[in-house]
């Protein structure tokens, strides 16, 4: 296992397949009366959030706590450049405080990357700008395998904005090295920059329609659409977007009667993703993925920061 | 110090130096010119210093189109005395410095403030570039011509770190520095096309690393526009840093039109590329963030082909310094930048003449002759010989130096080059006679 998680990169298939059968444990717990683990007593881990998100931010935090560590929220929002103090200072200055591990949340792709270069703590990425967002690509594919087994075959479709989504490319990775095919949805106004030379490179499949895709998919994942990208003129209202790429209740007749959805939320109902299919009882997981997410995590800090006694 | 507009006392003699990389003399300089070239100068006896110039090859001093001082504003980065020190150490003898410093030179009074500085620090010709709108905001012209009448007599116009983007502003600047034979040198660089996040190269490796990119596009489609105006005005455009090979393209289609254009390249784009922002080498260190940004390797390959060509005339530095503060950020927040005084002919003489695209001679034309031409000075870029103002560059071809980022004679360290082993070093630099650089430390 790595020193830090701030890529999927950093992760190979056995490496995502120890941190899921340590997932499955931590879930057990959860649904237990008493849920404390002493795994990290006596550990500090804070969640440095230079970036709003109280979703992630509190499935950490349950997750640290539920390990006994000391969980501290810093909201370094709108700090250090202003101040005319550099990222390095901020984050040196928080981890002089005494930490064993920060989980960091940035609005600039490659933050928690350099970070990782200047701190001798373990650095998890809990989202950097348009980049990564390791361990929601993990909570993804532990909800895909408990719901569809070993994903090795398996057909996933990722619907969206892909060009500023971290969750897309944290979920390419992750999906690719657990053996599914993977098809992109985009308009190409939303496809990133050389989407056709990534993906053929990467093995990936990318398509304008997502019509021809669905009927094939063993789990679709929806992404969020940013409400200020439509200003952008990415493309040119929300009707039309919805027409083209949302999941209405027309499309759920493509999909097959259990066929997974996923959102990573908060979810946009009516512009991405249909009333019916958010609450489709037999398919959608998002709630899955909300209670996977804090296992995940719970996991994932298990693996880097206990036993560090003995490093 | 030495008012560099004055000439050095004594005679140096240059003994055994090869002139352009060529023929071997004896070079004697007196009261601030070349006083003799031969075998044996009749006055060797009788010199104040001589330089044992054996295995050197001597260049008429370097000449820097586009360097940032940061003075006034930023004086934690970057002074003119400073800036002066690493372009005399990089073999300079004149330097010309960006408007875009706080308050932006775009008076008379700022552009003769720059140059007093320069002269008081007396290691190189500090010749000020004038903002072409005021506080390089992009609608209105500064005063252009009281620029150009003023002591600093301002021959070269740029809102650099920022594009004249309007066409009709940029139209306007063309015919007005007409007057004055002036010229406006161009960051081509659409910011509709760009974005304001844009921080590297659009790419495939920008989008998988989520970082917003520029396309080349961006700066071609400026380039396109501004080769038009300057046909139509009939005046002369500058096309400064160019990035990518669809530019190149451009220029040459241009320049075979007869329309009056020039261009530069920096030495990093040159020789460093996008890839080095992969997190396999290190990534997203700010130290690879430049304006514009390093492009793919077939961009590289045709910007040598171009600079060897003649299709781009110039190398010019973008020396960019930078406080570590402000390189210590995310990279999508750092200053963009990098130095670049100091190891201008090394890199040149690493990717140019050691890999045979290029010769000495060559070096000192893009290096000296046209950048002195283009941007209007008469003392520089000269050719070696009796009558001719010494300034002078003395090179030694064969040393290899292992760049270190401390050893840097500039206030900042933001040197893309740490670690890196280059071929060619500049030994002495003298400026109107009088040795500004001797062994390669400063005097
Ligand atoms: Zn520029």
């Amino acid at each position: 296992m790595t020193r830090h998680l701030l890529s999927i990169d950093d992760l190979d298939a056995a490496d995502i397949a120890e941190i899921f059968d340590t997932a499955a444990e931590m879930h057990d717990v959860q649904r237990r009366a008493v849920k404390k683990l002493p795994a990290l007593r006596g550990r500090t881990v804070i969640n440095l959030f230079f970036e709003d998100s109280t979703r992630t931010r509190s499935s950490f935090e349950i997750a640290g706590k539920w390990l006994s560590a000391d969980v501290i929220n810093l909201s370094a929002k709108g700090s250090s450049a202003s101040k005319g103090e550099s990222l390095r200072d901020t984050v040196l200055t928080v981890t002089a405080m005494g930490v064993d591990g920060l989980v960091v949340r940035h609005g600039a792709s490659g933050a928690a990357h350099q970070i990782s270069q200047w701190v001798d703590v373990p650095v998890v990425n809990a989202g950097d700008g348009m980049h990564e967002h390791p361990t929601q690509a993990l909570l993804d594919a532990y909800t895909l395998t408990r719901r569809l087994g070993s994903l090795e075959g398996k057909h996933v479709a990722i619907v969206g904005d892909l060009t500023h989504s971290r969750v897309f490319r944290s979920n390419i990775k992750c999906l690719l090295a657990l053996g599914a095919s993977v098809t992109a949805v985009a308009p190409p106004t939303l496809m990133p920059a050389g989407a056709g030379e990534w993906a053929k490179s990467a093995g990936f499949a990318t398509s304008y329609e997502l019509d021809p895709v669905l009927p094939d998919a063993d789990a679709v994942m929806m992404l969020r659409v940013q409400r200020e990208r439509m200003s952008g003129g990415y493309f040119p209202t929300a009707r039309e977007y919805t027409v083209g790429y949302g999941l209405t209740r027309d499309r759920l007749g493509l999909l097959g009667a259990d066929t997974p959805i996923l959102h990573p939320g908060p979810m946009n109902r009516g512009l991405e993703i249909s009333a019916d299919a958010a609450d489709s009882v037999d398919r959608s997981v998002v709630l899955d993925q909300v209670s996977a997410g804090v296992a995940v995590r719970m996991s994932v800090l298990y693996h880097l920061l206990a036993g560090e006694e003995t490093r | 110090m030495t008012d560099p507009t004055g000439t050095a006392p004594g005679t140096v003699l240059i003994k055994g130096a090869s002139l352009l990389g060529e023929a071997t003399a004896d070079v004697l300089v007196a009261e601030g010119r070349i006083q003799e070239v031969g075998t044996t100068p009749g006055a060797t006896s009788a010199a104040d210093r001589t330089i044992d110039a054996d295995g050197l090859v001597l260049l008429p001093g370097l000449v820097d189109l586009h360097t940032h001082l940061r003075e006034p504003g930023r004086e934690d980065a970057e002074t003119v005395l400073t800036g002066s020190r690493a372009a005399a150490v990089g073999g300079f003898t004149a330097v010309l410095a960006m408007a875009n410093t706080s308050p932006v030179t775009d008076t008379a009074e700022a552009a003769e403030r720059v140059l007093d500085l320069g002269r008081a620090a007396g290691l190189v010709d500090v010749q000020p570039v004038g903002a072409v709108t005021k506080a390089l905001a992009g609608a209105e012209l500064a005063e252009l011509g009281l620029m150009a009448r003023s002591r600093a007599r301002v021959r070269v116009f740029s809102d650099d770190g920022r594009c004249v983007h309007d066409a009709r502003v940029m139209r306007r600047a063309l015919e007005y520095v007409k007057t004055f034979g002036g010229v406006i040198s161009q960051h081509s660089q659409d910011p509709a096309l760009a974005g304001p996040t844009a921080c590297c190269h659009e790419g495939e490796l920008s989008g998988r690393l989520g970082l917003p990119g520029w396309p080349g596009v961006a700066e071609e489609v400026i380039v396109a526009r501004d080769v038009m105006l300057a046909r139509h005005t009939g005046s002369r455009v500058h096309v400064a840093h160019v990035s990518t090979a669809g530019s190149v393209e451009m220029i040459r289609w241009a320049k075979a039109q007869g329309i009056d254009v020039t261009a530069e390249v920096t030495p990093h784009h040159l020789l460093l590329t996008t890839d080095l922002l992969a997190s396999e080498n290190g990534g997203y260190d700010p130290t690879y963030k430049v304006n514009p940004p390093l492009r793919p390797v077939e961009d590289v390959e045709a910007l040598r082909a171009a600079l060897a060509d003649g299709t781009i005339d110039a190398v010019a530095t973008d020396h960019a310094p930078h406080a570590r503060h402000d390189k210590e950020h995310a990279f999508v927040d750092a200053a963009f930048g990098m130095l670049g005084l100091e190891t201008a002919l090394p890199l040149v003489a690493t990717v140019m003449v050691g890999s045979g695209l290029m010769d000495w001679a060559g070096v000192a034309r893009v290096m000296s002759a046209d950048p002195a031409r283009i941007a209007g000075l008469s003392e520089h870029g000269r050719p070696l010989a009796v009558g001719e103002p010494a300034n002078l560059t003395l090179v030694d071809p064969a040393a290899t130096v292992t760049i270190d980022r401390e050893d840097s004679v500039s206030l900042s360290r933001n040197n893309p080059w740490h670690g890196r082993a280059l071929t060619g070093a500049v030994r002495a630099t003298l400026l109107r006679g009088r040795p500004t650089v001797l062994e390669g430390a400063l005097q």
